[in-house]
């Protein structure tokens, strides 16, 4: 294991490497969801329950 | 039905979101598995280079980092250019979503050659290399497309005009894929796009294979989770937005 982490005297770089690799994809994720999930929520709020006066008419001719 | 109705159904905001919540969580699964079983295989399973000893896994998130960064330019000019040309308002919808997450690729990728070069070529960075300058220019042209894009009130008024901006530089698609060639100083030539084959041992060639699909997994992962919030944002007046918020039936 210590071997393993030692990366054959490349931990430093190695591991700042993948380091970076799992914050960038967290960040993206955790920032892709959160905007969704924003969206949805401030629309739900500032949805108006259904009201039936708006719904199109339907005439005949 | 006509020939033509995928077509018709892929510019239709309501259909996309709906295909979007059902692909979602199968590409991010597919994607968490082949992240973990790409960083095994290049972490532990591949043997270690002859020349660069345990340095060279770097590899295996840096050249897949390079590839979305590249291939996202690529899908955000495309799209950026469909929406100009046809007026498709789903085009610009994605060329927005694909910007951010191509420019923290493309920083990932300049970051990760950065701490690859240093022990291999003695240097974090140098101005004088083609391939190195090229991405740095390819990371510019992202935020000055996001930036272009923000700064119109009007959001049609900043997709068109961004839209320019993007398609003007997909020149520099080419110039960082043949920079190796034309101008090589530090960077390696190519490994895997060679017209004589890869030129890689499979031990090493297959955990990289699977970093880039799993790269490419977690890309379109992003992209289909940030397109929907994107649709509902430019859709939030229509009715099949407020019945889907509601919970009323669609």
């Amino acid at each position: 294991m210590k071997e393993f982490l030692a990366m054959g005297g490349y931990a430093v770089y190695v591991w700042a490497a993948y380091g970076m690799t799992v914050v960038v994809i967290a960040l993206n994720a955790w920032a892709a969801q959160r905007r969704l999930r924003r969206t949805l929520g401030e629309l739900k709020t500032t949805a108006q329950p259904e009201d039936p006066a708006r719904r199109p008419t339907v005439r005949k001719v | 039905m006509s020939r033509w109705r995928w077509f018709h159904l892929l510019a239709s905001p309501p259909y996309v979101y709906r295909l979007a919540e059902r692909l979602a969580p199968w590409i991010g699964a597919a994607s968490v598995l082949a992240l973990a079983a790409g960083t095994y295989g290049g972490l532990v399973l591949a043997p270690p280079d002859y020349l660069q000893g345990e340095g060279f896994r770097i590899i295996y998130v840096h050249v897949p980092s390079a590839y979305i960064g590249l291939m996202a330019y690529v899908v955000m000019a495309s799209a950026a250019a469909c929406g100009f040309i046809w007026r498709i308002k789903l085009a610009h919808a994605v060329a927005a979503c694909t910007a951010p997450v191509g420019a923290s690729f493309t920083f990932l990728a300049l970051f990760t050659g950065a701490v690859w070069g240093k022990p291999m070529w003695g240097t974090y960075w140098q101005w004088g290399d083609a391939r190195l300058v090229s991405e740095l220019v390819l990371l510019f042209l992202y935020l000055g497309f996001m930036l272009l894009r923000s700064s119109f009130d009007e959001r049609d008024k900043g997709d068109r005009v961004a839209a320019i901006l993007a398609a003007v530089g997909v020149v520099n698609v080419p110039i960082i894929h043949y920079s190796v060639e034309w101008w090589s100083t530090l960077h390696q030539g190519a490994t895997m796009m060679r017209l004589d084959g890869p030129s890689i041992t499979l031990e090493m060639l297959i955990p990289l294979l699977i970093m880039i699909g799993a790269f490419t997994l977690c890309f379109a992962w992003l992209i289909l989770r940030r397109l929907q919030a994107e649709i509902l944002d430019r859709e939030r007046r229509t009715r099949w937005v407020e019945q889907l918020v509601t919970g009323g039936a669609s």
